[in-house]
């Protein structure tokens, strides 16, 4: 018989020191192994079929934009090359220079259509389109997440005079209309590269994308990272930490990072579709890539004028955008839920 | 309430202040002359020299930043005349008065924006009340599932389709267009209608998902449990006690995604065709037309935060615990 009092104090034991653990645990008779979070939320998440399916949706998308190169060679053609004028592929558009072919022009030589007016194979454009966007939203979202954090923590946890100008600098750039923002700058720091009169190399395109989207692309996951801070550095365990000795340093790696970790990877889940998204508008609108870069979002701009006479070329890449995105939320939805089975959904 | 207006309109100022000087020396880092922007392809020295004047880029940079922000509160001269008030500067490629420019495009942006946001908060909040109420059920399936796949829709998808189906091949519409709400309401419905459906529907099916997921939050509160306890009325615990609880964060999220609703109605601009501030702006940054794109990026900020001391101020309407003082 165990008074409560000495239930309490083993608890205590077992929160304090890690060891204590799975000897209690062996004392059930069971052969108990302890198991860290990670692979408690992995055992959840496999068994949300949505979750996986979705997962593999994802990174079947990753692997496809990954090998687009392989995969136009195997296919054999490539997203430059203005088809209708080769020989060999006589008829493809008619006197419209719309395709022939039914929706699209689809056929065995292009699966998924070909361009109005240039002849392009849609396929090829898309997988390239995509391997751009997904490449850039990667980093994108990667040093969103990595700034977020850094001044997220940074001011959670030292708190004071350096919490309050981070929060005012954030909310500063949480006033700017961002949209705007990134059509107003995107030939301004253009120009800070390249002189104007120049021609703009794409690789310089894509990296003033990823500037002026990073610049207003952090303050979300700074003020997710400031508040979760905020609770966990008045925690015992910290202040147990602090009372040991432990520097600075450690306690923010050891002691809060890891009790974060859930948020961050749930907000950077949420962050890449929007990150593509965000890619794709600025093309669409006519400030991201430009010709002959094959771009996801230039697709629907491209789509759009043409969508009256030829409706079937805006829907390939239409449809894997909605798929993606799609499988992305829901995605995000399962690792939350696998994280924290608590959330009411 | 007054004094609150007051404190939110000077840190609205503050902000406008600090945004305007940040855009004004970014823009002044590019390594090109104005004047010849300015001037366009056919060009004189001489017609440059008269430009730098006029423009007064012959000054020091912090001299013409001041220039410029006074030009805001009292106007300035120019060689194409007097600019009236809130003087954004002059255009360079249409010599138009930037704000002049930006008045005539914002009505339509006005009109997307704040149609759209009737429309999606009524729908939206609407539609995620009954998935809640209706928790499990069939419908609940239904409006769950539809908010899932349309918020995954894009506004230049979407939109597309839709014109295709309502105008293209049945031609039970017009193709969407703009008329002054003063001149015609009748046809500024009409001709707005499909962009409003469009953008409105992805809106809608995000915000059913958030309306409904933080209404499920709320009925599982420990005030609404004891509410139940009580007897009360299911009709009555559910609006007074958790809808009441649950707008709250809705307000929240919404106040944090105004840029989001700007930018939507930019691309709902673009995707059908609309001469908007989106238009305005994309144009204006292309042809480095930087007095416009400024004027256009103030503007925007400025919008963003008046509809977001209207957004506070429905806080302390909504929540009693806000007080506003």
């Amino acid at each position: 018989m165990t008074s409560p009092i000495e239930t309490e104090a083993s608890n205590a034991s077992v929160a304090l020191d890690k060891d204590t653990a799975p000897k209690n645990d062996a004392g059930d008779g069971a052969n108990h192994t302890g198991r860290s979070p990670g692979q408690l939320m992995w055992t959840r998440f496999k068994r949300d079929r949505v979750g996986m399916v979705s997962a593999v949706v994802v990174i079947l998308f990753f692997v496809v934009s990954a090998l687009a190169p392989v995969i136009s060679k195997l296919y054999g053609k490539d997203p430059y090359t203005l088809y209708a004028d080769k020989p060999g592929y006589e008829g493809l558009l008619d006197e419209f220079s719309l395709p022939t072919g039914v929706f699209g022009g689809m056929s065995g030589d292009f699966w998924f259509g070909v361009e109005p007016n240039l002849g392009r194979d849609v396929f090829t454009m898309l997988l390239y389109g995509m391997r751009t966007s997904l490449y850039m939203a990667l980093v994108l979202t990667f040093l969103c997440v990595l700034t977020g954090v850094l001044v997220g923590m940074v001011s959670g946890y030292f708190g004071g005079k350096v919490d309050y100008w981070l929060g005012r600098t954030t909310d500063f750039f949480l006033a700017f209309p961002n949209q705007l923002f990134f059509i107003a700058f995107m030939p301004v720091v253009t120009a800070l590269f390249v002189s104007p009169t120049d021609e703009t190399p794409t690789y310089l395109r894509a990296v003033v994308m990823i500037l002026v989207l990073w610049f207003l692309g952090w303050m979300g996951m700074a003020r997710l990272v400031r508040s979760s801070v905020l609770s966990l550095r008045e925690r015992e365990f910290v202040e147990a930490a602090k009372v040991s000795g432990a520097s600075r340093w450690r306690i923010v790696r050891k002691e809060i990072l890891p009790n974060i970790v859930t948020p961050i990877l749930v907000q950077g889940t949420y962050q890449l579709p929007s990150s593509i998204l965000t890619i794709a508008f600025l093309s669409y609108v006519g400030v991201g890539f430009v010709e002959p870069t094959p771009d996801w979002g230039r697709m629907f701009a491209t789509g759009s004028e043409i969508y009256e006479q030829n409706p079937a070329f805006m829907f390939f890449p239409g449809v894997a955008m909605v798929v993606f995105v799609l499988a992305f939320n829901l995605l995000g939805d399962s690792v939350r839920d696998a994280f924290d089975p608590k959330t009411g959904r | 309430m007054l004094q609150f207006l007051i404190r939110r309109l000077t840190g609205a100022v503050a902000i406008m202040f600090l945004i305007a000087a940040f855009t004004f020396f970014l823009f002044y880092t590019i390594p090109q002359d104005f004047a010849e922007l300015a001037c366009g392809k056919t060009c004189t020295k001489e017609n440059i020299a008269v430009i730098r004047e006029n423009l007064g880029l012959d000054k020091p940079i912090t001299a013409q930043f001041w220039e410029f922000m006074g030009g805001i509160v009292n106007g300035r001269d120019f060689a194409v005349g007097h600019c009236p008030a809130p003087c954004l500067g002059v255009s360079f490629s249409s010599n138009e008065f930037v704000w002049d420019s930006i008045m005539d495009r914002f009505p339509l942006t006005l009109s997307l924006t704040v149609g759209g946001l009737v429309i999606f908060l009524t729908l939206g909040l609407g539609a995620g009340l009954l998935a809640a109420w209706k928790r499990g059920t069939i419908i609940d399936k239904v409006v769950s599932g539809a908010s899932m796949l349309l918020s995954s829709f894009q506004i230049y998808f979407l939109g597309p389709i839709v014109l295709g189906i309502m105008v293209y091949s049945t031609g039970w519409m017009e193709n969407p267009s703009y008329v002054p709400f003063t001149e015609d309401p009748a046809g500024w419905v009409v001709g707005l209608l499909i962009p409003w459906a469009v953008m409105a529907t992805i809106f809608t099916a995000q915000y059913t998902r958030m309306a409904r997921s933080t209404m499920i939050e709320q009925l599982q509160e420990e005030h609404v449990r004891t509410a139940r306890a009580k007897g009360m009325k299911q009709r009555y615990v559910f609006f007074r006690y958790a809808w009441r609880g649950s707008l709250t964060p809705i307000v929240t999220i919404l106040g944090m995604d105004l840029s989001g609703l700007l930018a939507g109605a930019v691309v709902t601009e673009f995707t059908f065709d609309l001469p908007g501030i989106g238009r305005l702006a994309v144009n204006s940054s292309l042809d480095k037309d930087l007095p416009l794109t400024m004027g256009v990026m103030l503007f925007g900020a400025f919008f963003i935060l008046i509809l977001n001391i209207l957004v506070d101020l429905a806080y302390a309407y909504i929540d009693p615990r806000v007080r506003l003082a």
